[in-house]
């Protein structure tokens, strides 16, 4: 009789180093195939759509992701294709990416770069994303812009505003679609004089954080440079809820009009205590009273109202555009959601189907030839006629529409008209603006990760 | 064996264990198996799990011991953050001085806020520290914003050239330990299962060890009695001529330090801060992690924090295709029935889970996770546990 000495010992001994043997070959493999992050090797392509899903900005993060997900039915040939039908590059066929089917993964940023960055890194490290998109607040999107640069994958920015994220804190694997504080000063101002006159007296109400300031320093340096004085600039916390407080001050100051540098609940409240204290019917200096939104959106407007009848704003994008790609757009979003889609669906929509057109037209998921297709990528059909995305700083340059409140408004979604689209000359800028950073401010390498 | 006793030595050794191989044990599920979605192995999470493990083991000293609810240890995370990500900015990219740096830091503010606050107790200690974290918030977003970055906070830019470093022009500067980059590490993959094994989970796994080492020896020290004593009766301490105050600061101050090491770590496993980590919820969720895993144990705080950051990361990514993939098997309508009762306690319901969570564990488990545990391995010994085990993990019940 023989003696087997199969202990439980001796069996995980051999089995551990049966094991080691099976993975010593994948672990060299692993390292040495892959020639960037998270490359796609099967079948799919992994997207990370990162948005607020809880938070102040949860209204716009859901419409984010329901644009994600058409876009996804549309780059996987179902539906009706949307803005696959009118885009200028004809890249895309209907059949994933790079024949691919698409599939995602969604995170919930919270409207907080801490939260934000760990779905992000949750995605690119245990689901593979090749690409994250989204958000919903400056802040937000430059902290998950510079993740991606660390990361080596590329980062397509959802909603921000803020100067900085294409401005100072530009980086190479990063790119917006959605306009920036100085175009919205450079639209609004040549709309202000037109309506207001030349020889106003500003004073502004800011939100104490990195996205007021950039946005105050636009609408000041571009309402100044056609003659508009600025009395004053004061700061507001946050978290301030009623702005009585803030606005009482304004009459005694001689100024003529109010620009609110505030955005979602903090612009809905501070527009509705300036309207219920009676500015709107004043006389200072023989003139109107007036009130400025310089950020502008649906929802926003939803918040505030019937107080934002006649009062200007910016905005990227707004569904009652006539192009041939915004009707394709809010057909397709219509059919499927039953109303129209918001400025920040648009800008995520288009966000994901330029990083996949760009794939399709490089032949590769590596983010520096992705990159390299995107940059100075010129294109039409998407919603804002002619666009650019410019090399020097990866930001879009397009046509921006200056909006008013609608006095008739025709349904929950009919607030806003547009006034003018102020065409792409005169919103361009150079690359070293001094608000965008200035000479300091540069993209880096791009980084495949890997 | 190192000062402790055989049991807080075994304990040692099994948090040692599990701190380890969680790489192993926190990816159970094959990749590409239906249950991969509930795998939490990657190292983004893992490091989560340790450094709010080691904030929230600073936080039960404070709170577990003495009794003294602060409402804003959360600023001492985030000064601790900003104090490293500027040591790494401008002096080295190596984690360990920025690390100290923030313990520092984090330690002095909270000498200044504890002097301070402990002046009064109960409610009005909550009061006084949640006002000077709001404060240390508000402060960071907008007033501060030189330092801090305001809302888009600060991270290593290629235009930073720290002193002791030498990057090339344009290089963007990576945290390292002695050169060892935080993110490297390989895969191991056998079969269908792939682990990731990680140099800054490590690096931040020593650093837990250690300060739950630490926190063993804190609670067995005559100072852990002394500070217990403040928590049972106070009054009573000053009646027999001891002066509690110096006890509440020093652990008020060990507590902050403890926090300031996990805002640094932080910082070293991902070069950014922000004034987020300093909101008043982000306190609130230290105390949720230290009651849900059972305030006053050892063990409890990092159980607590392990399971919130779990819930935040894997629950929270769970969305509506997803369950209508697992619940395809169901006819149509009962699939949507079921999907439309389930959906709204994960994803971004998963605030929601945590809450019922937190209220089943306050009401049925006062002692937190450590009881449930105790209580099953009590049933599965046939209750004849010792009575002295119980009093070895849990020596005070939470409140």
């Amino acid at each position: 009789m023989s003696k087997t000495d199969l202990t439980r010992r001796g069996l995980l001994k051999t089995s551990a180093i049966a094991g080691a043997g099976v993975a010593l070959p994948t672990i060299f493999t692993a390292s040495s195939a892959a020639a960037f992050t998270n490359e796609p090797t099967g079948d799919t392509v992994t997207l990370g759509f990162n948005v607020p899903q809880s938070g102040p900005y949860a209204d716009e993060g859901a419409d984010e992701l329901r644009a994600y997900e058409l876009a996804v039915e549309h780059l996987n040939g179902g539906g009706d294709g949307g803005m696959m039908n009118t885009f200028s590059s004809n890249a895309l066929q209907g059949n994933g990416i790079l024949g691919k089917k698409v599939e995602y993964v969604t995170g919930d940023t919270q409207t907080k770069a801490d939260a934000a960055r760990a779905s992000a890194k949750s995605m690119i490290e245990k689901d593979g994303a090749v690409m994250v998109t989204g958000g919903s607040s400056s802040g937000v999107a430059v902290a998950v812009q510079a993740l991606c640069q660390e990361a080596g994958i590329i980062f397509m920015a959802g909603l921000t505003h803020s100067n900085d994220t294409t401005g100072k804190d530009r980086k190479a694997n990063g790119f917006r679609h959605f306009f920036n504080s100085y175009m919205s000063g450079a639209a609004l101002a040549p709309v202000l004089a037109a309506n207001y006159g030349t020889d106003r007296k500003a004073y502004h109400l800011t939100a104490d954080y990195n996205w007021g300031y950039t946005t105050e320093e636009a609408v000041r340096a571009s309402t100044e440079a056609m003659g508009w004085e600025t009395v004053a600039a004061v700061k507001t916390p946050l978290t301030q809820t009623d702005f009585s407080s803030y606005i009482a001050p304004v009459l005694q100051s001689g100024a003529d009009v109010l620009v609110l540098n505030h955005y979602g609940g903090n612009m809905v409240n501070s527009l509705t205590n300036a309207v219920q204290f009676g500015l709107r019917e004043k006389q200072v200096n023989g003139k109107n009273f007036e009130i400025v939104v310089p950020l502008y959106s649906r929802l926003m407007a939803k918040g505030a109202g019937a107080n934002v009848k006649g009062i200007f704003g910016s905005t990227n994008w707004h569904w009652s555009l006539q192009d041939e790609g915004s009707k394709a757009f809010v057909k397709s979003f219509g059919t499927k959601y039953g109303f129209p889609p918001s400025q920040a669906a648009h800008t995520c929509y288009v966000q994901a189907m330029l990083y996949a057109d760009a794939v399709e037209r490089a032949g590769s998921f590596n983010p520096c030839a992705v990159g390299e297709a995107l940059e100075g990528f010129e294109f039409d059909g998407m919603g804002n006629g002619k666009t650019l995305y410019r090399a020097e700083d990866h930001q879009c340059f397009k046509d921006v529409l200056v909006v008013r409140g609608k006095e008739n408004p025709e349904s929950e979604f009919d607030l806003l008209e547009i006034v003018e689209v102020t065409p792409v000359d005169q919103v361009t800028y150079a690359p070293d603006h001094p608000q965008m950073g200035g000479a300091e401010a540069t993209l880096g390498e791009c980084n495949p990760g890997a | 064996m190192l000062g402790l006793d055989k049991k807080d030595f075994r304990l040692l050794l099994i948090v040692i264990a599990i701190t380890l191989l969680a790489p192993f044990i926190l990816n159970p599920f094959p990749e590409n198996s239906g249950m991969a979605q509930f795998n939490a192995g990657y190292p983004d999470l893992m490091q989560r799990f340790v450094i709010y493990g080691i904030f929230a083991i600073g936080f039960n000293i404070l709170f577990g011991l003495t009794g003294y609810l602060s409402f804003g240890h959360a600023a001492f995370l985030g000064v601790g953050s900003y104090a490293a990500i500027w040591m790494m900015k401008l002096v080295t990219l190596n984690v360990i001085p920025a690390i100290i740096l923030g313990v520092i830091i984090a330690g002095l503010f909270a000498l200044a806020v504890g002097y301070i606050s402990l002046r009064r107790s109960g409610i009005y200690f909550s009061i006084l520290t949640l006002a000077f974290a709001q404060m240390s918030y508000a402060l960071a977003y907008s007033v501060l914003t030189p330092i801090t970055g305001g809302e888009t906070g600060l991270q290593i830019k290629s235009t930073d050239s720290p002193l002791l470093s030498n990057l090339e022009p344009g290089e963007i500067g990576r945290a390292n330990l002695f050169g060892m980059d935080m993110r490297a590490g390989f895969d191991l993959s056998f079969g269908d299962w792939l682990f990731t094994i990680n140099a800054g989970y490590y690096i931040a796994a020593v650093f837990m060890i250690i300060a739950f080492y630490l926190s063993i020896r804190i609670f067995r020290s005559p100072f852990g009695t002394m500070l217990r004593a403040v928590k049972s009766n106070q009054t009573r301490m000053y009646y027999t001529g001891l002066n509690a105050r110096p006890y509440t600061l020093a652990a008020f101050v060990i507590s902050g330090m403890y926090a300031g090491l996990a805002g640094g770590l932080l910082v070293a496993m991902d070069t950014q801060a922000g004034p987020e980590r300093m909101f008043w919820t982000a306190s609130g969720e230290v105390v949720l992690m230290t009651i849900l895993g059972g305030a006053g144990t050892l063990i409890g705080p990092v159980l607590g924090s392990g399971a919130i950051k779990y819930m935040e990361n894997i629950l929270s990514k769970i969305n509506k295709d997803i369950l209508h993939e697992w619940f395809a098997f169901m006819p149509d309508g009962l699939e949507d029935f079921v999907i439309t009762i389930v959906y709204p306690f994960i994803g971004k319901g998963w605030h929601l889970t945590l809450g019922l969570i937190f209220m089943a564990v306050v009401i049925f488990l006062p002692g937190g996770l450590v009881e449930g545990g105790q209580r099953i391995g009590r049933l599965l010994r046939g209750k004849k546990a010792n009575p002295d085990d119980e009093k070895a993990t849990q020596s005070t019940p939470a409140e």
